[in-house]
């Protein structure tokens, strides 16, 4: 079972993986504590119509996926931030992209295979360039993420003193989601846009359940997409079941048990009493 | 002897959001050091003041001067706490690093964790009585606390001037106390220039040099002794108000405050 370990095919899908793990571990907790993993979601769907819109035309659907998403973060980004309006919006749109996906898809004639691909990743079938530009690009996206660390953090909690303080905090909206739009271009190879939410937003909305201090938040985040995206690779190899299928289901049996623990954590946090008085409360005749 | 150069300076000043006028003919001149406090009503354009000077509002018309010059985000001199709604319950940040953005939240990069910027932090939730809190979830606080850390935030960056908007509205009256006080000993111990909105004066009245009380678009400034009579508010107010002064301390009747 594990000889198939010795392959590079597999050697390039542990690669990918751990590269795409990473990347989304960090962009993914600015995703959450910013409220905006449905727009996350969303951005993946509609980077699915521009690859199967790519595909149609006869590109390589990474290019009409990057120009789509790219293109959705933009527009996104300038929606009001009222939550319930903004999800609206973006749902509608994001449900047009999928319809627009399905006919692009219908009216292609060529190898099914490619549908499935963009659809659910093909980590086994990522060749060594894939692996490499998407190090490059990954590794691009980490290195701004750490220029930005302190304002995204600062303008996601406090963004109306992040501006008096000077922080341009409209850019910094607009450019993260473009860095999210890149992400997920490369996350689309392993694990394929419509399971992006698992490695993109399950690592970190776990890790924050767990801890408040925003680096440990993030390092947890990377380390338990790390250990989502092996383990499904190598259950993978051992069963012929898809990674793609192992990886979310680890993503989501780990983040509801914690879920659940700590909401009973936070209800047992001390609230300091002012003073040692008691109150009588005098009954009603 | 020379006059000090005066720190904010407002010379006929409108604000209008589309066709309403929120602030009509302002002109005003406040020295470095002096605690200003802005009453009057909801709505009555205290917030859009305090926008204005720091750059986040125009005005249609008139001179605005802060610092001696127009007023811009990103002056390091201004500590500014804005009003505040309660944090969400599940928001995933301790007190000490919420306080800290006022520290370095701003620059660039992520910052080297050291001993001196956590003892710059601690001092700062000390002088807020809330050291025993740095740990905490901040969505778990109580109102009261979590406008003490906001407090310490715009503290840290040790500014020449502060504008609280309404810091007193969630604490309790011992609570008050302790911040008003506190921010009056910084005040002189670094000459800031301190411009508080509230809706109650008498807390402030210790330390309050002048007040600026905003109503219906009109304002009018001076002492306490001065502003705040029946005649004036009945002026701003455009309505008959009276203004009862009784043990040191002033109630107004007839208008909303």
């Amino acid at each position: 079972m594990f000889s198939v370990l010795q392959y590079p095919f597999i050697h390039n899908a542990f690669l990918a993986g751990s590269l795409v793990a990473i990347v989304n571990g960090v962009l993914g907790y600015f995703l959450v504590v910013r409220g905006l993993t449905f727009a996350g979601h969303a951005l993946s769907s509609i980077g699915f119509a521009g690859a199967a819109g790519a595909v149609l035309l006869g590109i390589p659907p990474a290019y009409g996926l990057l120009a789509f998403t790219i293109g959705a973060s933009l527009v996104i980004s300038t929606l009001s931030s009222e939550t319930s309006r903004r999800d609206v919006a973006i749902g509608v749109t994001m449900t047009f992209a999928l319809s627009l996906g399905i006919l692009f898809l219908s009216l292609y004639h060529g190898y099914a295979e490619m549908a499935y691909s963009i659809l659910f990743g093909t980590i086994v079938g990522i060749s060594q360039n894939d692996v490499i530009l998407s190090a490059m690009l990954g590794l691009g996206v980490l290195a701004v993420l750490s220029v930005l660390w302190r304002p995204l953090l600062f303008s996601s909690f406090d963004p109306e003193v992040a501006e008096v303080r000077g922080l341009p905090v409209r850019f910094l909206n607009v450019f993260y989601l473009v860095l999210v739009a890149v992400a997920v271009s490369i996350a689309m190879q392993v694990i394929g846009v419509l399971l992006v939410f698992a490695l993109l937003i399950g690592p970190s909305a776990t890790a924050i359940r767990i801890t408040d201090h925003p680096m440990r938040a993030v390092a947890l985040s990377v380390c338990l997409g790390l250990v989502y995206t092996w383990a499904g690779i190598l259950l993978a190899a051992a069963s012929n079941w898809p990674v793609s299928f192992f990886i979310t289901a680890i993503s989501f049996g780990v983040y509801l048990p914690v879920r659940l623990l700590a909401g009973q954590k936070r209800a047992r946090f001390p609230i300091k009493q002012l003073g040692k008085k008691s109150v009588t409360i005098l009954d009603k005749e | 002897m020379t006059m000090p150069e005066p720190i904010i300076y407002l010379d006929q000043v409108d604000v209008c959001l589309g066709n309403v006028f929120i602030l009509q003919h302002i002109s005003l001149s406040i020295k470095p050091g002096e605690f200003i406090v802005i009453l009057g009503p909801n709505g009555a354009g205290k917030t859009t003041f305090l926008k204005l000077l720091l750059g986040l509002v125009k005005p249609c018309t008139g001179e605005v001067l802060v610092f001696g010059g127009p007023p811009q985000c990103g002056l390091q001199e201004i500590g500014y706490a804005p009003q505040r709604r309660m944090l969400d319950t599940e928001t995933a940040l301790c007190a000490r690093d919420l306080v800290g953005f006022g520290l370095d939240g701003h620059r660039w990069g992520t910052g080297w964790p050291s001993r001196r910027r956590t003892e710059v932090i601690d001092q700062a939730l000390e002088e807020v009585d809330a050291l025993d809190l740095a740990e905490a979830p901040v969505g778990q606080l109580s109102g009261g606390e979590q406008q003490r850390l906001l407090l310490a935030q715009a503290l840290l960056a040790e500014p020449r001037l502060l504008l609280l908007d309404e810091p007193l509205a969630n604490l309790d009256p011992a609570h008050q106390q302790e911040a008003v006080a506190l921010v009056d000993k910084i005040r002189r111990k670094r000459d800031t220039t301190v411009l508080l909105v509230s809706h109650d004066i008498n807390p402030l009245l210790r330390f309050t040099d002048q007040v600026l009380y905003m109503a219906h678009g009109h304002s009018a400034i001076g002492t306490p002794e001065e502003v705040i009579t029946s005649e004036t508010l009945s002026q701003l107010y455009d309505t008959s108000v009276e203004v009862v002064q009784t043990k040191g301390r002033y109630f107004v009747v007839g208008a909303e405050v």
